[in-house]
């Protein structure tokens, strides 16, 4: 059972993905997939009917806390990476005309 | 013996006792890196200046009594996934390449507290994925055994360095085996903890439900007192499990009398290197000659947990991995139109091609008409694999398994074929999915001179079995082997040019080359250490 990935499937992986391919890339990660899920295909010899989905291996609950401020302001050191910054804020490029 | 020989927990009485100083055994480390990481690769960043600064201060400190416990003074190294406050950080990403953390993981606050003096970061896997350390973007690591082999990966830096005598303890980072598996491959001791023991706060995320940060060293000994240390209850991470048996060391007793020990037989089969599985039964046999109860069992499911795993790490990658997007730190692309593009080229530009390639495949299995067939699935596959493991527990102490089918392979004959470097996990990756401690300790050498290694894995929160197992066989064992490139005499231990480059790590020549296209850079940085 051979999964064929599809150009469009690819363009819209790449979209969720937030990468941009070059058609070289495009057609080995068509390939890659395409092979990677032939062998994750092998996950359907199992049958899981009735078996939860098990995210985490302990039975832990969510973790809750007081909603209070315990650290102080931290925004020079928050800044400190970002590849622009400007008026205390991350700069980006223009998005609203 | 040479000081690079000693084990941390030697150095640390050592260094108790005034027999050496921390500055001696900072000074024996970098001379060892001087005169080896030209050729091995272990260290993306050093910072010399400040671990020399913290020597003395850690030596004051021990001195009027302020820092105790038995690694004080002993200098660590840190894998470069692991927030380092004021050292650089990079995944050895292209992405991260100046990332400057303004904080410390819980792990390495909890050793400088134990009083561990900082060399530097290590060599790894881009983001962890990979198996070999070549996937790095500052170049591969070595095999300190065969310089022609690679180190295993992704802790591959951490594990070369201890075994080459760089350092005599690191933390790696362990998701599929990136700690047991490079453990076996550089003939040190890995051990990857109970999901929740040690913090991951900090510990910059590949597949979140999987990843543990845990101690390289070259004993066992080590190995329970580093984890000892860095096991801790951590608010900020709220997966950190709060565990009242952290007394790690108290199970180091030469006693496994009675012990029940578990070989899957059906990890013996069709892939396993004849010379590995003779080792895992020699150990066996030691075991049992020390009282041991050994028998063979069939595991079940172990076929399933290499799919189930990568759809499930790769989910969680491509998730975690959506915050590199060129705003908050690391690369930007130089030129780009709009918010959008800008997004894409940074990260395209940044990312290499194993991590392009695990961002895709988990996008893809999270997309929606995908997601039940194969993410569902595979969570529902791990549930399957948990419950073989519980029923395995039910009736042994421990499971003994390789640690991988093979000893390391060549330089440069892994990636070609991603699946078949996948499949070498099969012994590792099932650990992680059921959240078990795993350790992997050096048994012997191959044929070819490459160590062994042997993995012993527990029920959760059972690290005290496998650590007694694993001290009981190294009893037996004594000492391991050096490797020849460790013996070497450190006379000229000058700090050579191309170390100098390392320190505050590779900002200026990935800085210089951050316009040009983001391969170009890449390959220039490898040219440049050609040239030193």
């Amino acid at each position: 059972m051979a999964n064929i990935i599809s150009d469009e499937t690819i363009e819209y992986v790449g979209i969720l993905a937030k990468l941009e391919l070059s058609d070289e890339e495009k057609e080995q990660a068509k390939k890659d997939i395409g092979r990677m899920l032939d062998y994750v295909d092998k996950l359907n010899e199992l049958d899981t009917s009735g078996v939860e989905p098990m995210s985490h291996v302990f039975p832990v609950s969510n973790v809750f806390r007081e909603d209070v401020v315990t650290n102080g302001d931290e925004h020079e050191a928050t800044l400190k990476n970002a590849p622009a910054a400007k008026e205390q804020s991350f700069m980006v490029p223009k998005t609203v005309e | 013996m040479q000081i690079t020989e000693r084990t941390a927990l030697e150095l640390g009485r050592m260094i108790k006792k005034k027999e050496i100083s921390v500055r001696e055994a900072v000074d024996a480390s970098y001379q060892r890196i001087a005169a080896l990481d030209g050729e091995l690769n272990s260290y993306v960043t050093l910072d010399q200046e400040a671990a020399y600064a913290r020597a003395d201060q850690v030596q004051a400190g021990i001195e009027d009594g302020s820092i105790t416990g038995p690694l004080a003074g002993v200098p660590a190294a840190i894998k470069d996934n692991i927030c380092t406050e004021g050292l650089l950080t990079t995944c050895s990403s292209k992405i991260l390449y100046n990332f400057m953390p303004t904080y410390s993981a819980e792990a390495v606050l909890n050793m400088e507290k134990a009083g561990a003096v900082i060399l530097g970061k290590t060599n790894m896997d881009e983001f962890a994925m990979g198996s070999t350390t070549e996937t790095s973007a500052f170049g591969p690591t070595k095999n300190p055994w065969n310089t022609g082999h690679v180190p295993g990966g992704s802790s591959g830096g951490s594990c070369a360095a201890v075994a080459a005598g760089e350092v005599p303890y690191a933390l790696g980072s362990d998701t599929g085996g990136s700690i047991r598996q490079p453990g076996s491959f550089c003939g040190v001791v890995g051990l990857k903890p109970t999901y929740g023991t040690v913090s991951r706060y900090g510990l910059i995320a590949y597949g979140s439900s999987l990843d543990q940060i845990g101690p390289i060293a070259k004993d066992v000994s080590d190995c329970a007192a580093i984890l000892e240390i860095i096991a801790s209850h951590d608010k900020k991470d709220s997966t950190s499990v709060a565990r009242t048996d952290c007394d790690f060391t108290s199970a180091l007793v030469d006693d496994v009398k009675g012990l029940r020990v578990g070989i899957p037989s059906d990890y013996l089969g069709e892939g396993l290197d004849d010379e590995v599985c003779q080792a895992v039964l020699d150990t066996a046999d030691v075991l049992r000659q020390k009282g041991a109860i050994v028998e063979e069992f069939d595991l079940s499911l172990v076929e399933y947990a290499i799919p189930a795993y990568y759809v499930i790490a790769s989910a969680e990658a491509s998730s975690n991995l959506s915050r590199f997007d060129g705003v908050k730190y690391g690369y930007r692309a130089a030129e780009y139109e709009g918010l959008h593009n800008m997004y894409k080229k940074s990260r395209s530009e940044g990312f290499g091609e194993e991590v392009k390639r695990r961002i895709m495949l988990g996008s893809f299995v999270l997309s929606s008409g995908y997601y039940d067939a194969y993410y569902l699935k595979a969570l529902r596959t791990k549930a399957l694999i948990k419950q073989s493991f519980d029923r395995a527990f039910e009736k042994y102490d421990i499971i003994l398994a390789p640690a991988s089918p093979t000893t390391a392979p060549e330089l440069g004959k892994s990636l070609s074929d991603p699946l078949k470097m996948y499949l070498g996990d099969i012994y590792t990756i099932s650990v992680n999915l059921a959240g078990l401690p795993g350790i992997s300790v050096p048994c012997r050498l191959d044929s070819k001179g490459l160590p062994i290694g042997v993995q012993m894995i527990g029920d959760c929160f059972n690290e005290k079995a496998i650590l007694r197992a694993a001290y009981a066989f190294e009893q037996a064992r004594g000492r391991f082997l050096v490797p020849e490139i460790a013996k070497k005499n450190n006379a000229n231990g000058c700090v050579c040019q191309r170390n100098a480059d390392k320190c505050r790590g590779k900002e200026t020549s990935f800085a210089a080359a951050s316009a040009a296209n983001g391969t170009e850079s890449i390959q220039k940085t490898a040219a440049d250490k050609e040239g030193e």
